[in-house]
């Protein structure tokens, strides 16, 4: 992009009185502004920029231009899976018959849709070895809400009061959150030097506290990438207590067809489709974090549910519909329920229907033999990195990792070069920086996640680079702090933004250019 | 590198008491400042507020992570840094001369379970 010619704003090209369309002739002026009450109506005008479309067109064309995706380059961002969207998965959810739905369709003119709710859910079931899922959230984030919600309900149901929530100091920050948006109070369990969690603290916990305590919260393979070999022990310690244990899905990647939470012990768990089952991840969605319970707790799940109610063997040609809606307590039109114990609705209607049909055509297409390699590869990747890399990055945990490995920095920390200088530097080469600066365990982290669809030739030229970056620090550091000097934008100033972030174009604006 | 200053009681979560008469004054070590990196915010209680000892008092913001500052001892507050409202960066600065607290100690026995600066050097290794 030519940041001269391109590089601005869309209000720095507006200029007053510019239109990009008209309104039709025949348009309805009928309605004024005047039949609205007075506290509904602007007192000033929207300030929208005014442009032409052609400006408008080129305006986004070159803001496109410097979007990163996996469709880009290497994107190996630690603890996010951002792995490559199949071509196909879009073109399902592109079909007519599947976008052109509306959500309060009567059940007998959607039954494609529904079974593909159901089948996923079914699915979704197997490969993690618990006995339901609801799809209906929206994120990980509303996917560990909802979970806690239920294992609320389940506790409330059985005439219980527990308010704690273990959850190990390693965690991703949505746990905690979650948690305490839920209501619930956050005790912390210490991690051993090498990361997994400290099953005497957790002990000595659940003997102070173990009847508040409403579940333990758990990623295995944990943020660090480790998978936690103690895990079946936790699960019997929490379960002894009263506790249920739920299994944050983020780094599922890693397990996938290899072993199962439920089998582990898990009650209930969120799964990330956009991160597991190769769904769009980033740029603010739309996600999807279903909720899979063990059995016993189905009842605790949101509504709506799509359910079956006839088998599958109705004779060809029957119109009888097999598949219908449970809205449970929850009107369709409303969320009501949302506050209410559940069963309960965690939003409108099903969740992200074309995450959800993505996810189904992934699972689809891979079919059972091939989902069992993705944990395999995935792990091998992460492993060959490890490997070829330890000779300069510091890598505070030994032995094999899951499917990502978080180093310590550089190995040489004479030279100054900082975590977040080689991320920048990384840019300057055309890769997606790694996550930096989580897990918090360490003060240089730098995590790299390369998933299972990465090439060893293109894995081996992302080795090339980190080594010469490495090489770089000790011969010319200035260089990697300063970068990156080939992006549109340089080096920010990450604390002015943090002190003092501008968040509006208007407080700069000079009143004239109004 | 870190610099450690002698004479002040430390916590395991790196947080400092420097202890005039019945009063002590809570800040976070130069090893904490380092590994937070630049620092953009700090969240203090008020006056008159208590903090127990083992308990978060509020939290340091770093352009790398939120952290609970952890009251090494228990106290009322007497007194709060407000220069560190709008210069937070003092404590990147001088962590030793920016204390964030001033607490009036309500059980100086306390202060035996924290480490001196020996103790500490070797925790932070």
């Amino acid at each position: 992009m030519n940041r001269t010619l391109y590089g601005n704003l869309i209000f720095e090209l507006s200029k007053k009185g510019r239109k990009g369309y008209s309104l039709p002739q025949d348009y309805d002026r009928s309605h004024t502004t005047a039949e609205l009450p007075e506290v509904l109506r602007r007192r000033e005008a929207a300030r929208l920029p005014e442009c032409d479309e052609l400006t408008v067109v080129r305006h986004y064309t070159n803001l496109s231009h410097n979007n990163f995706g996996v469709n880009d380059g290497f994107y190996p961002l630690g603890s996010c899976t951002m792995k490559y969207n199949p071509v196909i998965n879009e073109e399902i959810a592109a079909m007519k018959a599947f976008a052109g739905l509306h959500p309060l369709q009567p059940a007998d003119t959607c039954q494609g849709a529904l079974e593909v709710y159901f089948n996923l859910q079914q699915s979704l079931a197997e490969l993690a070895g618990l006995s339901e899922f609801t799809l209906n959230p929206c994120a990980g984030a509303h996917g560990e809400l909802t979970g806690l919600m239920v294992i609320r309900a389940y506790h409330e149901a059985n005439n219980e009061t527990r308010n704690k929530v273990l959850i190990p100091d390693s965690a991703h920050g949505t746990n905690p959150a979650s948690a305490a948006v839920c209501g619930l109070e956050v005790v912390e369990v210490k991690s051993l030097s090498d990361g997994t969690v400290d099953v005497d603290h957790l002990r000595q916990l659940l003997e102070e506290m173990g009847d508040q305590v409403a579940a333990m919260m758990m990623t295995n393979p944990n943020t660090l990438g480790i998978f936690e070999p103690r895990v079946l022990e936790i699960t019997d310690m929490v379960h002894k207590a009263g506790g249920l244990m739920y299994y944050d899905g983020a780094n599922l990647n890693a397990l996938l067809g290899e072993c199962r939470p439920g089998d582990m012990g898990f009650d209930v768990m969120h799964i990330n489709l956009h991160k597991t089952f190769s769904t769009p991840h980033g740029g603010g969605g739309p996600g999807s974090g279903p909720v899979g319970v063990r059995k016993g707790l189905e009842q605790f799940l949101p509504s709506p549910r799509v359910v079956l109610v006839a088998p599958h063997t109705v004779p060809e040609g029957a119109s009888a519909p097999i598949f219908t809606v449970d809205y449970g307590n929850v009107s369709p039109s409303t969320d009501e329920g949302a506050a209410s114990s559940s069963p309960c609705s965690v939003g409108s209607f099903f969740g992200n229907f074309g995450v959800i049909l993505k996810a189904y055509a992934y699972i689809l297409s891979l079919g059972r033999e091939n989902v069992k390699m993705v944990g395999p590869l995935a792990t091998l990747n992460a492993n060959y990195i490890k490997e070829r890399l330890r000779d300069d990055y510091l890598l505070p945990i030994g032995g094999l990792c899951k499917h990502e490995v978080v180093f310590d920095g550089l190995v040489d920390k004479s030279t100054g070069v900082t975590t977040m200088d080689v991320a920048k530097r990384l840019l300057d080469y055309g890769y997606h920086a790694p996550t930096i600066y989580f897990p918090l365990l360490f003060h240089e982290s730098l995590m790299i996640e390369p998933t299972e669809n990465e090439s060893k030739e293109t894995i081996d030229a992302f080795i090339d680079v980190m080594h010469k970056i490495a090489a770089e620090a000790k011969t010319d550091p200035e260089l990697v702090k300063s970068a990156p000097h080939n992006t549109p934008i340089g080096r920010v100033d990450d604390v002015l933004a943090a002190k003092q972030p501008v968040t509006t174009y208007w407080k700069t604006l000079q009143t004239s250019d109004l | 590198m870190a610099q450690f200053e002698s004479g002040l009681f430390y916590s395991e979560s790196h947080e400092y008491v420097r202890v005039e008469g019945e009063f002590g004054f809570i800040g976070i070590s130069d090893y904490a400042q380092h590994a937070l990196g630049n620092v953009v915010y700090v969240d203090m209680p008020e006056v008159d507020d208590e903090v127990t000892a083992g308990e978060e008092f509020g939290a340091v913001e770093s352009v790398k992570a939120a952290s609970d500052l952890i009251a090494p001892v228990s106290g009322t507050v007497v007194e709060v840094n407000e220069a560190l409202e709008d210069q937070p960066e003092l404590l990147n600065k001088d962590a030793f001369a920016n204390w964030i607290i001033k607490v009036q100690l309500s059980d100086p026995t306390e202060l035996d379970a924290l480490m001196d600066v020996e103790a500490y050097k070797k925790h932070c290794e």
